[in-house]
């Protein structure tokens, strides 16, 4: 392979925009199946998918790509319709790539066997039905096993060749199996064979041809060489035409009968079989001769696409340290400038700071990209899953434009996907169900995404089943996690909040799709370990709704600072409830363990100072400052000496020297300069 | 990054800092910055030679106190000790040392394995013991002075 490595990064990238663009546009295909422009879409991201590939040398993308654009190419030009058929195997070509993509970023070669999807793809560019196999996607895998060293005579047929064969055979058409022998001193060998292929594209449909097409194009084979054709003309008009080529030596046609076909096959298998390659990427090149119309059709590239470049997020990382550099010394300016009182000096000053704000918005805004990267893979999911699970599902997504830090960008996806899963699976019932419920048949899941306060909420609706009162309880009782006399106090909502508690699983049988033993409660820690919050709002038998609340950013957050004993703590607001100053004498002790009487909650106390090794002084003082947190419904009251006050700061890891502190989460930079460290509330509480 | 080849000359720069009376090296290519002390913030919960962390132009870099690596009796920080900051493949760690004296080149077949009596730390953090005319450098491994801090204590909570 050429020395490719420097693009590969590049190329890894914009394979997956182009994979993502492609599943986009067919979906969205899907719904429109008349819009042709959209196709041309499609079209666009597989070519040039299919350039880039090629030119990294990774050839099975390439070449699947290229049967992709057949089909494509066909759709666009109204020779085959747009059918869940059809769409089902374009969709299975775009997770092959998808497949070979990430192996390819995973070190790997790229390389996977798709003749079966190839040929699938061959076929219906060339306009067949799939009549037989009403269930392909299921059909294929199947075969894929069993089809790679099958071969037949002088050309290799494998079985879905065969199959293909049978089909025209019933109705009617010929199959042939055509052997070309050229004259030894034949010299434009190229041009004979296209000469016959044209030919044989009149008659019918050339489905193979040994060697391969490209082979026989470069020359690349001695005087002879053999095509499987599929006509409904005769044997004897279509070697008279073959015999006009000129430079022909001799035309040998045998006609393929079902007998032969089963026939040929042990005999065949012991010969060596060519490399199988179907020919009809010869058929495409030829499209634009045949069709006059094509050339036209060719997209105009470009036009609504923004202008943008990548740059690598460790550098945004670095201009970030940079940029918080400049903030602590603005900060040194403030107040010698103060000192000074040089007018013009407090005036350079303020300019700055302006403009330090301004650049501190851009660097910050740099690093949010919009959360569609992550929503953009749950049609495709939601599509298929609802195909697996025989429901009828529309997805809705409102506001995948809503931005958030690629910090959480990256780590919601996961649990989004189990919420999705478990809507599909546990929520929407079956299209029966829906209809005697007097529901429409196709259950609706909404997926919003919306900025409020410094969150960003993502929210999941189904209007399915909803959350079945007795039967959580009576699940949560016999696994232990309530007792019967809590279970009758408890609010809906609450009994809707059991199914996020670990070792729950309502599905009374386990399911592909979700009920795998995990249940939700991984969805609810992932969450949760992000400084967000998962909430459910369900009605029986109208739907529910989980709302999951997130940081807008993992770098940026907001803190309570806290004093103890002359040093400063950060603690992160999302864990705080509120902060409040208690009465020394309103300490209660419970098995050695401090305890308040928050609102009507027994909360624990922990001393930040002991767990920070800090002298305790000896006599405490009348009032005590406590801030309450929270680790999901849990609370605990953390004793400090004093709070600071709240502000908005950057996390910093401790480097890996530090590998893990008890408590300690990260650090931040004051603007003083002096490092503060982040307090840690889920390891406090219990 | 430890050790470094140096084809011809088959020297090597090393920095040279003093702990208590001995003077000890490590070599240049692993050094970073040598700072003068800046205010240092308390980690809690780590061993005690692990002095806390410091924001070094805007990284967030822990701080090691040598004599207390290397159980040797305390000292407060005072105009002379140094911070002299390592990059490690893995991590960035900076060594508070009494002085940092000099950078000198010294000849490497004049490192010779460390002799039965040399001082009172521990041998394992020594990789051996270079001459240089009348001085004593004591060489350091720092692959084993840094060995990453992982939950130390506490875990019982």
């Amino acid at each position: 392979m050429m020395d490719t490595n420097q693009y590969l990064d590049m190329f890894l990238d914009e394979s997956k925009e182009h994979l993502q663009s492609c599943t986009e546009h067919l979906l969205e295909l899907e719904q429109n199946p008349e819009d042709l422009a959209i196709v041309n879409e499609v079209f666009r991201s597989a070519h040039t998918l299919k350039g880039m590939s090629a030119t990294m040398g990774y050839e099975d993308i390439a070449d699947l790509t290229h049967k992709m654009e057949n089909v494509l190419d066909a759709i666009r030009n109204e020779q085959i319709g747009v059918s869940t058929e059809i769409l089902d195997v374009v969709f299975e070509s775009v997770d092959h790539l998808e497949e070979m993509v990430m192996d390819i970023e995973e070190g790997g070669t790229g390389q996977k066997d798709v003749t079966t999807l190839v040929d699938t793809l061959n076929r219906l560019a060339s306009g067949e039905e799939l009549v037989a196999e009403p269930k392909t996607s299921a059909a294929r895998p199947t075969q894929a096993a069993i089809t790679p060293t099958a071969s037949a005579g002088s050309v290799a047929l494998d079985d879905f060749e065969k199959t293909v064969i049978e089909q025209s055979l019933e109705q009617n058409f010929n199959a042939y199996e055509i052997t070309i022998e050229l004259r030894d001193d034949c010299i434009l060998k190229a041009a004979r064979v296209f000469m016959l292929f044209e030919i044989f594209e009149q008659a019918g449909e050339v489905i193979k041809s040994s060697p391969h097409v490209e082979q026989l194009e470069s020359e690349d084979f001695d005087t002879t060489f053999h095509v499987i054709l599929l006509t409904e003309e005769a044997a004897d008009a279509l070697q008279g035409k073959a015999m006009k080529v000129s430079e022909v030596e001799q035309v040998t046609i045998t006609a393929i009968t079902r007998e032969t076909l089963g026939a040929s096959e042990e005999e065949e298998a012991a010969e060596k079989a060519p490399k199988q390659e179907t020919v009809t990427p010869k058929a495409q090149k030829q499209a634009p001769v045949k069709k006059e119309d094509t050339p036209k059709k060719r997209r105009s590239t470009g036009g609504n696409s923004n202008k943008t470049i990548r740059v690598n997020i460790e550098r945004l990382d670095v201009l970030m340290n940079l940029f918080e550099e400049l903030v602590i010394d603005r900060g040194r300016l403030q107040s010698i400038a103060s000192e000074l009182h040089n007018q013009e000096l407090n005036e350079t000053v303020e300019r700055m700071t302006r403009v330090s704000g301004d650049l501190q918005n851009i660097i910050l805004n740099m690093r949010m990209i919009p959360v569609e990267t992550v929503f953009n893979r749950f049609p495709k999911m939601v599509r298929q899953l609802a195909r697996d699970l025989d429901k009828k599902v529309n997805l809705e997504i409102i506001g995948a434009e809503t931005e958030l830090d690629r910090t959480v960008i990256d780590e919601i996806g996961d649990p989004l996907v189990h919420l999705i899963r478990n809507a599909l699976d546990h929520g929407i019932e079956t299209p029966a169900e829906r209809v005697a419920k007097g529901k429409s048949e196709t259950g609706t899941i909404t997926l919003r995404a919306y900025h409020s306060g410094n969150h960003v909420f993502i929210e999941l609706e189904d209007d399915g089943a909803g959350v079945n009162r007795e039967r959580v309880l009576g699940k949560a009782i016999e696994r232990g996690i309530v007792t019967e006399e809590v279970a009758a106090t408890l609010t809906d909502k609450q009994v809707a909040e059991l199914i996020l508690a670990s070792g729950f699983s309502t599905a009374e049988a386990v399911t592909d799709v979700s009920g795998r033993g995990v249940g939700l409660d991984v969805v609810k820690s992932t969450i949760e370990s992000l400084g967000g919050y998962i909430s459910i709002d369900s009605k029986e038998g109208q739907g529910s709704l989980f709302q999951v609340q997130l940081p807008l950013t993992l770098s940026i957050i907001s803190v309570m600072l806290v004093e103890l004993d002359k040093e400063i703590y950060a603690i992160p607001l999302s864990s705080i409830i509120e902060t409040a100053i208690i009465q020394s004498s309103d300490i209660l002790n419970a098995h050695n363990q401090k305890v308040i009487d928050f609102r009507g909650n027994i909360v624990p106390l922990v001393d930040l100072k002991e767990i920070f090794e800090m002298e305790q002084n000896e006599e405490q003082g009348e009032f005590q400052s406590v801030v309450i947190v929270r680790k999901g419904e849990k609370l605990a009251g953390l004793v400090v000496d004093s709070f600071i006050g709240q502000q908005e700061i950057v996390l910093k890891s401790l480097g890996n020297y530090l590998q893990s502190v008890f408590a300690i989460s990260g650090a931040t930079i004051l603007g003083n300069g002096q490092v503060a460290l982040i307090v840690e509330c889920n390891s406090l509480i219990k | 990054m430890t050790t470094q080849e140096i084809v011809d000359s088959k020297e090597m720069k090393v920095i040279v800092f003093q702990l208590m009376d001995k003077e000890y090296a490590i070599s240049i290519d692993v050094v970073t910055t040598i700072e003068k002390v800046l205010s240092i913030t308390r980690v809690p919960n780590t061993p005690d030679y692990v002095k806390g962390v410091i924001n070094l132009r805007g990284v967030v870099t822990p701080i090691v106190d040598l004599r207390q690596r290397f159980g040797l009796p305390e000292k407060e920080m005072d105009d002379n000790s140094r911070i002299i900051i390592v990059t490690t493949e893995e991590f960035d760690v900076g060594l508070v040392v009494d002085m940092a004296n000099d950078v000198i080149d010294i000849r490497e077949d004049s490192i010779e394995p460390q002799p039965e009596v040399v001082g009172t730390i521990e041998s394992e953090f020594i990789s051996g013991v270079a001459k240089v005319e009348r001085r004593l450098l004591v060489m350091l491994n720092l692959e084993k002075v840094l060995q990453p801090i992982k939950r130390v204590s506490n875990d019982e909570r």
